[in-house]
């Protein structure tokens, strides 16, 4: 018997190095294995048959843990090593050189782009800088099939040129609104089209989107942190060249910032691909610390806005203030969402985003209830409409996934559906960023 | 007789639905009584059955609770209304799929056979 436990238990040790499969897996799998041994034994077979039969009928362990990574994409997420054989550290060595070949090239797109120009046109155009580069990187690792790279490079070259013949009217000291208006638009268009480089044509898939949106968040945190570095290094460099009193300023703006920020921004997407267990056990520890914070701050806004004079100023400003406040509560959201498994049950951190949700709904409509009727009597610019629209884009989204959440409280429905709406909304970001980048300039006479 | 497995892996939910509108089980007593309900005729590779059982779980068709039987943790899974739900939906889309089969089966065995049928 003892003999028989041993075998169990070395088969639950391999069970268990599998990365897909959690304890609970395995406990679960273990169970069924005891019970097809105590069947086969019952029919007369002894204890060794009794378990090879049993393993057998387990079915092939990579096999069923594929099913299982392909079912939790969650865990599949925090794997090194989707499943055995699919990357070897030769192929990452080799990834990070043609992400670094591809950085270069970016830099020096860039740094082309900064001889071209002024400015505002610069912003414009950065990201066809940078962008196009990542996304020759996903395309080269995913291999998606030409249709897609086609259609991929078709839009973006369009968008490129749409933009830059557009014939922008700036004023004398300023660039045109919707100049800038488009320019702080079009990364996010860029940026959901690279999403369907990094799916590698399979946007459609619910998985694929979420694996974005995680790869996102991860993204954000990883620069932060190269670029915390960087302003350290910097600052070094400045004061020690300071003492033997050579400018470094010059080279440091003409050289080293066109190549050090791409560069940055390439080596934290391959350290997310490369390591993407480490920092995702941050972000579920970041919204817990923030959650709560942005709760209080909203919730004293909220205070604010009741009890205070009427809004003194009903500008684009606030608008954009609304904007950015309801950004920072999807964020953390999402990023909460990302790493969740759908499968645990309501806790309490869920009603406290609940709360979340609610109170900056609340304090939007407050502030969006004050500030539409005057914007109607002073007539809709550019600016206004964009911040506006933008405020209205983000209330659906944060509407719906409130209702979703509630729901699942209830335990009338599943998480999954919370997942699922809010990759299912991305689409609906791409849309309204493409009307601002497109459709506002000639609407509003390149003003 | 070997099954096909798309056909295998289409009937399996309305199959693990179906028996579990019967009662709360464990994952080793769903593949039992698929074994009995087909006579052994179906014989799902074992560790399949929880990534299903998952998965069916995630879209909130059954509910699982873990129960300690015996000195061992043992999963149980049960059908939701939302599962009874679906369960009717598939049921009644297998029911379209069954009887053009039949159609079909009985102009294979010829014109006098079908009558036989009718």
């Amino acid at each position: 018997m003892s003999d028989l436990e041993d075998q169990i238990g070395q088969w639950r040790d391999w069970v268990l190095r599998r990365r897909a499969i959690t304890a609970d897996d395995a406990a679960e799998l273990e169970d069924n294995l005891r019970g097809r041994v105590a069947d086969l034994r019952a029919g007369g077979l002894d204890d060794d048959e009794a378990f090879l039969v049993a393993v057998r009928r387990m079915g092939n362990l990579d096999d069923v843990s594929r099913e299982f990574a392909r079912e939790h994409s969650e865990r599949l997420w925090k794997q090194l090593v989707l499943v055995p054989q699919a990357t070897t550290n030769d192929r990452r060595w080799r990834d990070l050189g043609v992400l670094v070949a591809l950085a270069v090239c970016a830099g020096i797109a860039v740094k082309a782009l900064l001889a071209l120009g002024d400015g505002a046109r610069f912003g414009l155009d950065v990201g066809f800088a940078v962008l196009p580069f990542l996304a020759a990187y996903f395309a080269w690792s995913r291999r998606p099939s030409r249709l897609v790279v086609a259609t991929l490079v078709g839009l973006t070259a369009a968008v490129a040129l749409a933009v830059n013949l557009y014939p922008f009217v700036d004023v004398p000291d300023a660039p045109a609104t919707t100049l800038v208006l488009a320019a702080a638009h079009l990364p996010v268009l860029l940026w959901l089209l690279l999403g369907v480089a990094y799916a590698g044509g399979r946007w459609r898939e619910h998985e694929q989107r979420m694996d974005f949106v995680r790869f996102t968040g991860e993204l954000v945190v990883y620069f932060a942190l190269i670029a915390l570095g960087g302003g350290v290094l910097l600052a070094l460099l400045f004061a020690t060249f300071g003492a033997v009193d050579i400018d470094v300023s010059t080279f440091v703006q003409t050289w080293l910032m066109p190549f050090a920020v791409p560069g940055a921004f390439f080596v934290a997407a391959w350290l997310v691909e490369a390591k993407k267990s480490v920092v995702e056990n941050m972000a579920p520890v970041l919204t817990r610390v923030f959650t709560p914070l942005t709760i209080v701050l909203l919730a004293a806004t909220f205070v604010a806005l009741l009890a205070g004079a009427p809004l003194a100023t009903v500008d684009r400003d606030l608008l954009t203030l609304m904007d950015a406040m309801l950004l920072l509560v999807l964020g953390l959201l999402l990023y909460s969402i990302s790493a969740r498994d759908p499968l645990a049950p309501a806790r309490l951190f869920d009603r406290l985003q609940l709360v979340l949700v609610v109170v900056a709904l609340a304090v939007n409509v407050l502030a969006l209830t004050a500030m539409v009727t005057r914007i109607a009597d002073a007539g809709w610019t550019a600016n206004k409409l964009a911040a506006f629209g933008l405020d209205v884009v983000l209330c659906v989204h944060l509407v719906g996934t409130g209702w979703l959440l509630w729901r699942f409280l209830r335990g009338r429905g599943t998480f999954d559906a919370v997942e699922r709406w809010q990759t299912r909304y991305l689409p609906v970001y791409a849309a309204w960023a493409a009307v601002v980048v497109l459709v506002f300039p000639p609407a509003f006479s390149w003003a | 007789m070997h099954i096909d497995k798309d056909l295998v892996a289409a009937s399996a939910t309305p199959l693990v639905l179906g028996i579990l509108a019967d009662g709360d089980l464990h994952g080793y007593a769903i593949l039992k009584r698929v074994a009995e309900l087909s006579d052994g005729q179906m014989q799902w590779t074992d560790g399949m059955l929880y990534p299903l059982l998952h998965r069916l779980e995630r879209n909130g068709w059954v509910s699982a609770r873990w129960d300690a039987e015996a000195g061992r943790r043992r999963k149980h899974y049960a059908l939701t209304a939302a599962g009874r739900d679906t369960l009717g939906q598939r049921q009644a889309q297998w029911d379209v799929v069954a009887d053009a089969l039949r159609q079909v089966w009985s102009t294979l065995q010829g014109p006098d056979a079908a009558g036989a049928w009718a």
